[in-house]
């Protein structure tokens, strides 16, 4: 147990040491880490960005539109809207008449309902709103409303909805490839990194092997310097990030809320899981990256 | 202690060693002599089990370890001092450091490390230098704390690889001095060497190696007539200049 502790104690202290007499070197590693984890990060928040985005714009169009006929009664209407309450998909069935709708409409055109109060006769059909809970049922759920009667025109944003899926699964994609690349790129390059500071201390571990070191009596001070740089690197990269983001957000954030209606993810909620993120990563790779470029030379 | 039976080591088709079987007893003082790529290194490197023997039994302290697997070499390590010729010392670490850093590798207390290291560099007689960085040292000096780390876990077995290599007369007599007065204390030194005015005058047992095998094991022998005969059959009859080659 003493033994574990001693050894323990050893490891620890003997690679701050190795990170400060190394500390060109450890610098060099640290800037690249960082540098990685600069770029996944901005990435990272890019895609948080666009989905958080599209999500929103999907909301906007999780909604069915069912016009009724004319001579479509209430109680005609309240059946449909029973029966369509219990079916998968969807969330909720209601029922709106021609003048909620104008009312809906005043609303919306706000400083200009005025020019609404002109119309002789209320041109608006009655109608029975359906929000699906998930946007794949809405086929479904449209057959289903065709096989009732009394019905004018049935609208929803199928195509729109498809694009925007579409679009919104190839970002995904496109993004978990790119930031799987940027961390196998991280780890090859802090490891040659390493792999140069362990270059220099080959002569080190062969005589560390002679008197003999096990192999992670070694390893270890190596690996707790690369974890080391790799929780300073995540550091400074989570700091950079948010101030990047926090900056932003105050030069953009209004605009894109003008143009896209929906705004940006707080920067708060980020952050904090950018921290886990990036301390995970940044751990695996400083490690990962020590334990590759040792296995040279710890081949007996 | 140290016993090889029917060992053969070739790389490719060159050998390193063949058909060795020798003997070397606790408490024994041996010397290792030989040409260059006689054997000598694949003896030293088969006792450290840093190559792996193609046939044959090596033995060190009764215990088997052609077939000792990988996580118990650093074991068998630590029970074999060795000294090299170029020293070795860790160029980023005081001497005490370079010393005590054999003690951290088989995990001793930071108590006994500051018990034990400055009574070994006393005993190699540097106890003065404990605060220098190995270039502040003289070659001599060097040598000096190389011992130390390698005696300092108390070996049963110290192996030098040609420690006077680098050093001048005087100061190599000094190193061997030091080296009796280690295996006065009961500690078996295996020593390769091409000094020959050294193993003629310390009279100790003498194995000869050359082209792979044992060709002379004297209990107490000279650097030997056999090499003398061997360089003399080189030369054109007719006997030209002949100097020493030492």
């Amino acid at each position: 147990m003493s033994a574990m502790l001693n050894s323990w104690g050893y490891a620890f202290k003997q690679a701050f040491k190795q990170a400060f007499r190394n500390r060109t070197m450890s610098f060099a590693s640290m800037f690249s880490i960082t540098a990685m984890l600069l770029i996944l990060g901005l990435f990272f928040i890019l895609v948080v960005n666009i989905n958080m985005a599209s999500e929103s714009a999907k909301k906007q169009f999780d909604t069915i539109q069912v016009y009724l006929m004319d001579e479509t009664t209430f109680e005609q209407a309240s059946a449909i809207i029973g029966s369509l309450n219990g079916t998968d998909g969807v969330k909720e069935a209601t029922y709106l008449s021609d003048e909620e709708a104008m009312a809906n409409w005043k609303v919306k055109w706000g400083d200009n309902a005025y020019l609404l109060d002109g119309l002789e006769n209320n041109p608006l059909p009655n109608s029975i709103l359906i929000k699906v809970s998930r946007l794949e049922a809405a086929d479904s759920v449209v057959s289903k409303i065709k096989t009732f009667d009394g019905i004018e025109d049935i609208k929803y944003y199928k195509d729109t909805v498809d694009q925007l899926m579409k679009v919104t699964r190839f970002i995904q994609f496109g993004a978990m490839i790119i930031i799987l690349f940027l961390v196998i790129i991280s780890v090859v390059v802090v490891s040659n990194t390493i792999k140069l500071t362990v270059l220099a201390r080959e002569r080190e571990i062969s005589i560390m092997k002679y008197v003999g070191a096990t192999n992670w009596f070694i390893r270890g001070p190596f690996l707790i310097e690369g974890i080391l740089i790799g929780i300073l690197s995540a550091m400074i990269s989570v700091g950079i990030v948010s101030l990047i983001y926090y900056k932003t957000m105050e030069l953009l954030g209004p605009t894109i809320f003008v143009i896209l209606s929906t705004t940006m993810v707080p920067g708060g909620f980020l952050a904090v899981r950018l921290i886990w993120i990036f301390t995970a990563l940044g751990i695996s790779i400083g490690a990962c990256g020590s334990i590759i470029s040792m296995r040279r030379f710890l081949d007996t | 202690m140290i016993a090889f039976d029917n060992v053969t080591k070739s790389y490719g088709t060159n050998i390193g060693i063949q058909d060795v079987s020798v003997k070397i007893n606790k408490g024994d003082f041996v010397f290792l002599v030989g040409p260059s790529g006689a054997g000598k290194s694949t003896f030293i490197r088969l006792i450290l089990k840093e190559i792996e023997a193609d046939r044959g039994s090596i033995k060190m302290n009764g215990m088997e370890i052609t077939n000792l697997a990988n996580r118990h070499i650093p074991k068998l390590r630590r029970s074999t001092g060795i000294v090299f010729q170029d020293f070795r010392l860790l160029p980023k670490k005081t001497v005490f450091e370079n010393v005590a850093f054999a003690m951290e590798i088989v995990h001793m207390s930071q108590r006994s490390i500051r018990r034990q290291v400055p009574q070994v560099l006393s005993l190699v007689g540097i106890s003065s230098k404990a605060s220098k960085y190995p270039h502040e040292l003289s070659a001599g000096e060097q040598q000096r704390v190389a011992i130390a780390r390698a005696i300092v876990n108390n070996p049963t077995v110290l192996i030098a690889d040609e420690p006077t290599g680098n050093l001048d007369p005087d100061t190599a007599w000094e190193i061997m001095r030091l080296l009796e007065q280690i295996n006065l204390r009961g500690t078996t030194i295996v020593m390769v060497t091409h000094a020959k005015d050294i193993v003629d005058k310390m009279g100790k047992r003498v194995i000869a190696i050359d082209k792979g095998r044992i060709v002379r094991d004297d209990a107490s022998g000279s650097y030997g007539a056999y090499e003398d005969e061997r360089m003399l059959s080189c030369l054109p009859t007719g006997g030209v200049f002949v100097s020493h080659v030492k």
